[in-house]
C-alpha cells in the first residue's frame, strides 16, 4: 500500500472538499463543510479503511472547528477531516455515532464542552461534566473562559 | 488519650478513596501491601467498606462530581478516624489548580463536612511508599 | 421504560480509577446474564485541556504526564511529537535512544503489572504479590534515570530532560536478565495451566468487527487480531531502527489479551537490551528558540494503546488548543460489545482485561434509590474467584481452601 493508492482512494470524495492539505508526509488535513462531514467521515471509515481516532472541537472565535481524525495504519498517515460550524447560537452537526460507536462518548464530550448538538445521536446524555454543573455553561468556549 | 484513640492507633485498617488522582499515588498505595513494602506486618490492611476502616488514603485532587461522594465516604467511616491527604493534589491540589471542574482540596472538602477532622498530609507527587509510611507513623504517634 | 417488573441493576463503582476517569458501571443482569451495561464518567475529569491552555511549551510534558500515573512517558512523548511535527524541529539521535528505553521500561513494568492484577481478580493472590514484586527493580532503575519512580516527564520539546548514563548501562542490562526469566516464567504459567484456559478462554470475547466499529487501539486490538500498532505502522523515536515483531492474537478473549501483553513484554526487553546497545553519542536536547503558528498531531504507544494529542500554536508561548486521547477512551466504551452476555462473574474480569489503568482498589457501591440490588466490588470479585473455584474442581485440580476465596 503506498501514497498513491490512497490519493486514488480518496478521488471518490474530492469534490465534497474544500482541498486537500498535506502539511507533512504522515499529515493531511482534508477542510470540508460541515454539512458534507458525515459523508466524508462515513467514506474514510466504510471506503478507505480508516481508524476512527478522535475528534477535537475547537472554538475559534468566529466559528467553531470539529477536527475529525483519522488514521490510515498501513501507511501510519493521520487523515484529518476538518469542517466548520458558523452558527455559533445553535451549532449543530450530523453525528458520526451512528456508523461509528467508537464516536458516541466523545460526541457527548464535546456537547458537554462546547454544546455543540450532534444530530441522531442514539444516547445523547452528559458525559464528562459533574451532575450539578449549570445547564448551558460550556467550559471550553472562548466566552466562559473569559 | 480516650479508649477509643488509644485503639484507633494500633493495626490500622485504610480504605482507599480515589477523588480524580491520575493513578499514581493509587499504585504506590498497592505497592504498600506488596512484598517489598509489605505494610501487613504492621497489621495496615486495605478494606473493602469504609465502615471497617480507621483510616482513609484520600488521593487526588478532589473534582466537582466526587466532592459528595467524599464527603458521604467520610460520613460512613466509624470516628475517630484520620484522613490521609496522599499526594501533592489531595494535599493542595498541585498542578491541577487551575481546573475548572477541580474543587478540592482534600482538607477543605472534608473540613466542610467535619470542622474537626482529622487531616494529615503526605506530599510528593507521587509520594514514595516510604514517605507514606513515615507519615502513617508521625500522624499516629501525634495523636 | 413501561415494564412493570423493574430489572436488577448492578452498580460498579464510582470509585474505580480509570486513567482519567473514575467510572460508574451500571449492568442491567437477567438472572446471572448481563443484558446492558451503561457508564457514567466524570469523577476525574480534571480539566486537563483547559489548564493546557494556561500553561506554556514547556511545562505541558509535566502536566500530561500526569493524565495517566503509568502511561507517563508516553503521553508527553505524543505532546512533543504533536508540537515537534509543526514547529519542523528534530530531536537529536541518543534523544529519540533514550525516549524508546524510557517508554519500553514502562511498558515492562505496566504490563506486568497487569498480569498481577490479573491474577487478583480469578484469585491467584500470589501471582499478584510475586509479579508486582518483580516490577520495582524497574521502578528503581526509571528512578535512577530520571530522578521519579513514576511520573518521569523525561521530554521536552526537542529532545530529553535527563540523559542515561553509561555507568547504569550494565545494571539496566543485567535487571533485564532478571526480569526476563520472571517473564518467561509468566508466560509459561499461563500458557500452561489448564484452570487458566478454562477459566479465561472464550471470556469477554471482542470480535474483530466490534473491535473496528470501536476503533480499540494497543493490546485490547492486537488481542482481537487488529494489527495496530503505532510504534510499526508510523514509527517514532527509534523504533524504525529496532529489531522487533508485532504480537497479535485471533480470539479476542481474555486470554488472547493475557497472551499479546506477555510475549509483548518479552519484545520489549528485547528492545530495551538493543536500543541500550545502539545508543549513539551526542546531545540528548537541540535548543528550540520559538514555537511557530500551526497545528501538529502526534501520537505514541502506550502500554494501552494509542495516546494521541492534538496542538495548535498562534505564535505565542502557549497552545490555543490541546486535545489529548487516552487509550482507555475508545477502550472502555467497548465492554458494551464485549460484556454483553456475560456472566457477572466474569465481568470483573472482562473489564480488566482492557487493563483500563485498574489499581485494584476497593471501591464504593452507590445504589440508586430505584435498584433493587446492590453488588460492590467485593462481592464481584468474590463471584470471580468461586467461578475459578469451580472450574478447578471440575477439571479435577486440587481444591482451592477456603481462604483462598
Amino acid at each position: 500500500m503506498n501514497k498513491k493508492e490512497l490519493d486514488n482512494k480518496l478521488s471518490g470524495i474530492r469534490d465534497k472538499l474544500l482541498g486537500v492539505e498535506q502539511t507533512s508526509e504522515k499529515r493531511m488535513y482534508l477542510p470540508c463543510e460541515a454539512e458534507n462531514c458525515y459523508s466524508v467521515c462515513k467514506f474514510l471509515f466504510e471506503e478507505v479503511g480508516c481508524r476512527f481516532v478522535i475528534v477535537t472541537g475547537i472554538d475559534a472565535e468566529d466559528c467553531f472547528e470539529l477536527l475529525y481524525h483519522f488514521s490510515y495504519d498501513q501507511l501510519g498517515c493521520i487523515v484529518t477531516v476538518k469542517t466548520f460550524i458558523h452558527d455559533r447560537d445553535n451549532p449543530s452537526i450530523e453525528s458520526i455515532a451512528q456508523i461509528l460507536p467508537g464516536a458516541e462518548w466523545i460526541e457527548r464530550e464535546i456537547h458537554d464542552e462546547l454544546g455543540i448538538e450532534f444530530k441522531n445521536h442514539p444516547n445523547m446524555r452528559r458525559l464528562i461534566l459533574a451532575d450539578d454543573w449549570p445547564e448551558g455553561v460550556y467550559p471550553l468556549r472562548k466566552d466562559t473562559k473569559k | 488519650m480516650s479508649w477509643k484513640t488509644w485503639s484507633l492507633k494500633k493495626s490500622v485498617w485504610v480504605f482507599h478513596v480515589n477523588t480524580g488522582a491520575c493513578n499514581n499515588c493509587d499504585i504506590e498505595i498497592v505497592n504498600l501491601l506488596t512484598p517489598k513494602f509489605d505494610v501487613e506486618r504492621f497489621g495496615m490492611k486495605l478494606v473493602g467498606s469504609p465502615r471497617h476502616a480507621d483510616a482513609l488514603l484520600v488521593t487526588g485532587v478532589v473534582t466537582r462530581q466526587a466532592a459528595p461522594r467524599l464527603k458521604e465516604v467520610y460520613r460512613q467511616t466509624p470516628k475517630p478516624c484520620v484522613v490521609f491527604a496522599i499526594g501533592a493534589c489531595a494535599c493542595d491540589k498541585g498542578i491541577f489548580h487551575a481546573g475548572y471542574h477541580v474543587v478540592g482540596p482534600v482538607d477543605k472538602i472534608v473540613r466542610e463536612e467535619d470542622p474537626n477532622a482529622i487531616i494529615a498530609y503526605v506530599p510528593g507527587c507521587p509520594p514514595k511508599p516510604e514517605a507514606m509510611i513515615s507519615g502513617v507513623v508521625k500522624a499516629l504517634s501525634a495523636l | 421504560m413501561k415494564e412493570t417488573v423493574r430489572k436488577p441493576v448492578l452498580a460498579v463503582g464510582p470509585f474505580h480509577p480509570l486513567q482519567e476517569e473514575m467510572e460508574f458501571f451500571q449492568l442491567t443482569v437477567d438472572g446471572e446474564i448481563v443484558t446492558d451495561i451503561d457508564v457514567r464518567i466524570s469523577y476525574n475529569h480534571r480539566g486537563m485541556e483547559g489548564i493546557a491552555e494556561t500553561m506554556q511549551y514547556d511545562q505541558i510534558p509535566f502536566l500530561v504526564s500526569r493524565i495517566c500515573g503509568i502511561c507517563s512517558a508516553s503521553h508527553p512523548l505524543a505532546y512533543v511529537q504533536a508540537v515537534e511535527d509543526f514547529a519542523g524541529i528534530t530531536p537529536p539521535d541518543r534523544a529519540r535512544y533514550v525516549r524508546t528505553i524510557i517508554n519500553e521500561l514502562e511498558r515492562i513494568h505496566s504490563h506486568v503489572l497487569w498480569v498481577g492484577l490479573a491474577g487478583h481478580f480469578i484469585g491467584y493472590d500470589t501471582v499478584f504479590m510475586w509479579a508486582w514484586k518483580y516490577r520495582e527493580p524497574v521502578l528503581d532503575l526509571l528512578e535512577k534515570i530520571t530522578g521519579n519512580r513514576n511520573n518521569y516527564g523525561n521530554v521536552r520539546v526537542g529532545g530529553c530532560r535527563e540523559d542515561i548514563p553509561d555507568e547504569l548501562k550494565p545494571e539496566i542490562l543485567r535487571e533485564m536478565d532478571k526480569i526476563e526469566k520472571k517473564v518467561d516464567m509468566l508466560t509459561k504459567a499461563v500458557l500452561d495451566d489448564p484452570i487458566l484456559h478454562a477459566r479465561l478462554k472464550g471470556v469477554g470475547t471482542l470480535t474483530k468487527k466490534d473491535g473496528i466499529a470501536y476503533a480499540v487501539t494497543g493490546p485490547t486490538a492486537r488481542g482481537s487480531g487488529i494489527k495496530v500498532d503505532v510504534r510499526h505502522d508510523d514509527p517514532y523515536a527509534a523504533y524504525g531502527e529496532l529489531d522487533w515483531k508485532v504480537i497479535t492474537q485471533e480470539q479476542g478473549d481474555v486470554f488472547a489479551k493475557a497472551v499479546v501483553r506477555l510475549l509483548e513484554t518479552s519484545e520489549c526487553i528485547k528492545m530495551v537490551r538493543e536500543a541500550l546497545k545502539k545508543l549513539p553519542g551526542g546531545p540528548i536536547a537541540v535548543e528550540v528558540k520559538e514555537i511557530p503558528p500551526g497545528e501538529g498531531c502526534g501520537h505514541a504507544e502506550a502500554p494501552r494503546g494509542e495516546t494521541f494529542h492534538y496542538v495548535r500554536s498562534d505564535g505565542g508561548n502557549r497552545p490555543v488548543r490541546h486535545k489529548m486521547r487516552a487509550p482507555s477512551y475508545v477502550n472502555v466504551p467497548s465492554f458494551r460489545a464485549s460484556c454483553i452476555g456475560q456472566h457477572i462473574a466474569d465481568v470483573t474480569l472482562t473489564l480488566a482485561a482492557v487493563d483500563p489503568c485498574y489499581s485494584c482498589t476497593e471501591r464504593l457501591a452507590v445504589v440508586d434509590s430505584h435498584n433493587s440490588v446492590i453488588h460492590d466490588y467485593d462481592s464481584l470479585l468474590r463471584l470471580s474467584r468461586e467461578k475459578t473455584a469451580r472450574l478447578k474442581k471440575e477439571i479435577g485440580a486440587p481444591e482451592m481452601r477456603l481462604e483462598d476465596i
